[in-house]
């Protein structure tokens, strides 16, 4: 079973290595819309500094949610979805590997830019440690409620904006936590609530959604 | 090592597709599904898979149903169906390979290059499959056929359409051996390829009622 997961996640790594354009262009997404802010709002440090926590948070989100679509279209389309469902191996673990698969390509360069990001909001440096330690136990959350969105539409005529009216609601506590832990930090607070918090939505979200990605990639086949 | 189905039916929409099928195929028997285009030959075979659920009846494998022995029943199942799985990004043995540890088997890059090697691939098997054509993107998604340890059922989606004469042959050997092993193969064709089974039971899936 484990061998199944770690070939999966080896499989859809290497077709991410074929196409890295599609990896780029979420980290250009989040690149880019970070950056448009502190041009847009006027160079004022405690301003920005402020706002940071929650743009930084919201670029993230809106990225990883860019790359939503590709985690089982194009799987569907050529017919290797259905040779997952006719495995010998559980379904489950296949839909586990490829959100693990589309963490590391979408969700993991993300954590890794945005101290970078988190710079020129002029963030000091432990509330950036607090933004990386939030990002990290967050994106993995965003990947896998992410796909039980992208499960539910698949084959779905503009699958594309409904992804994201039935997962953006879901992503709002994720947001309100990680967000929340940075803001606490810079306010001088305990940050370790909202990051605990953050756990548990992971271990939740971990447990639940590939069985329920799956529940529903079943349906979209039938 | 039988496979059953019991008064399957299928419907499409509100329309019945079929109905009252009874099927029985046991170690090296083969079944031909035959009908026009629309009648639900890929529906049954789809049902035959458990990939989609009967409006009513049951398919069985050994007896009991496939639905209460998933795991048994996919270990013993190749589907080639119209989709073939084929990856544009990856080269032709990479592609085999990875269709084969999906389905939870194992296979090495020696194992695949031989089996491309059955099929007439053996000179495209470093090449990227969105250079390949229509046919050699077939013949990859039938190369697993070729590949040990062979499963017992096999439920082939028009596995000749887009092949030249040269493969039809090298498949319809490939069948042919796997049935004299005890295999057994469901598949469709609107060609005229006869397996040479212990049994070929032909099924004609003509509706009485024209669309």
């Amino acid at each position: 079973m484990l061998k199944a997961l770690v070939y999966v996640v080896r499989r859809d790594l290497l077709l991410a290595f074929r196409r890295r354009a599609d990896v780029l262009v979420t980290l250009f997404f989040f690149m880019i819309v970070s950056a448009l802010f502190p041009l847009g709002v006027g160079p004022e440090p405690a301003l920005l500094r402020t706002m940071a926590p929650g743009i930084l948070w919201v670029g993230a989100l809106l990225a990883s949610m860019l790359s939503l679509g590709r985690l089982f279209a194009l799987d569907f389309a050529d017919g290797t979805l259905e040779q997952m469902l006719l495995s010998a191996e559980p379904l489950s673990v296949m839909v586990t590997g490829k959100v693990l698969a589309h963490w590391l390509t979408s969700g993991l360069p993300l954590v890794l830019v945005a101290p970078l990001l988190a710079l020129q909001f002029d963030l000091p440096g432990p509330a950036i440690a607090v933004l990386l330690a939030s990002l990290l136990i967050g994106t993995p959350v965003l990947s896998l409620l992410g796909a039980i969105g992208a499960a539910l539409t698949l084959g779905v005529r503009g699958g594309g904006v409904l992804v994201a009216i039935l997962v953006l609601p879901l992503y709002v506590p994720i947001l309100i936590f990680g967000a929340g832990a940075v803001g606490a930090q810079l306010n001088g607070l305990d940050s370790s609530g909202h990051l605990l918090l953050l756990g548990g939505l992971l271990a939740a979200s971990a447990a639940l959604a590939p069985w329920a990605a799956s529940a529903a990639l079943r349906i979209a086949l039938e | 090592m039988t496979l059953q189905a019991c008064n399957l039916a299928a419907v499409r929409g509100n329309q019945p597709l079929f109905s009252n099928i009874d099927l029985e195929i046991t170690a090296g028997e083969a079944l031909w599904l035959s009908g026009s285009n629309g009648c639900g030959k890929t529906t049954l075979l789809r049902l035959l898979c458990g990939l989609s659920f009967p409006a009513e009846g049951q398919v069985n494998w050994n007896g009991d149903s496939i639905f209460s022995q998933r795991e048994d029943y996919c270990s013993n199942l190749i589907y080639c169906g119209h989709a073939s799985g084929v990856k544009d990004d990856l080269n032709a043995w990479e592609n085999l390979q990875v269709s084969a540890r999906l389905a939870g088997k194992s296979c090495s890059q020696k194992e695949a290059l031989e089996a491309l090697a059955q099929m007439g691939l053996a000179s495209f098997a470093h090449l990227p499959a969105r250079v390949l054509s229509q046919g050699q993107r077939k013949r990859i998604a039938l190369a697993r056929l070729c590949l040990q340890p062979t499963v017992r059922l096999l439920i082939l989606d028009e596995p000749f359409s887009a092949l030249d004469q040269q493969a039809i042959a090298a498949v319809s050997q490939r069948l042919n051996q796997h049935l004299t092993q005890g295999g057994m193969v469901v598949y469709t064709t609107h060609q005229e390829v006869a397996l040479q089974a212990k049994r070929l039971h032909r099924l004609a899936l003509n509706r009485a009622t024209p669309c």
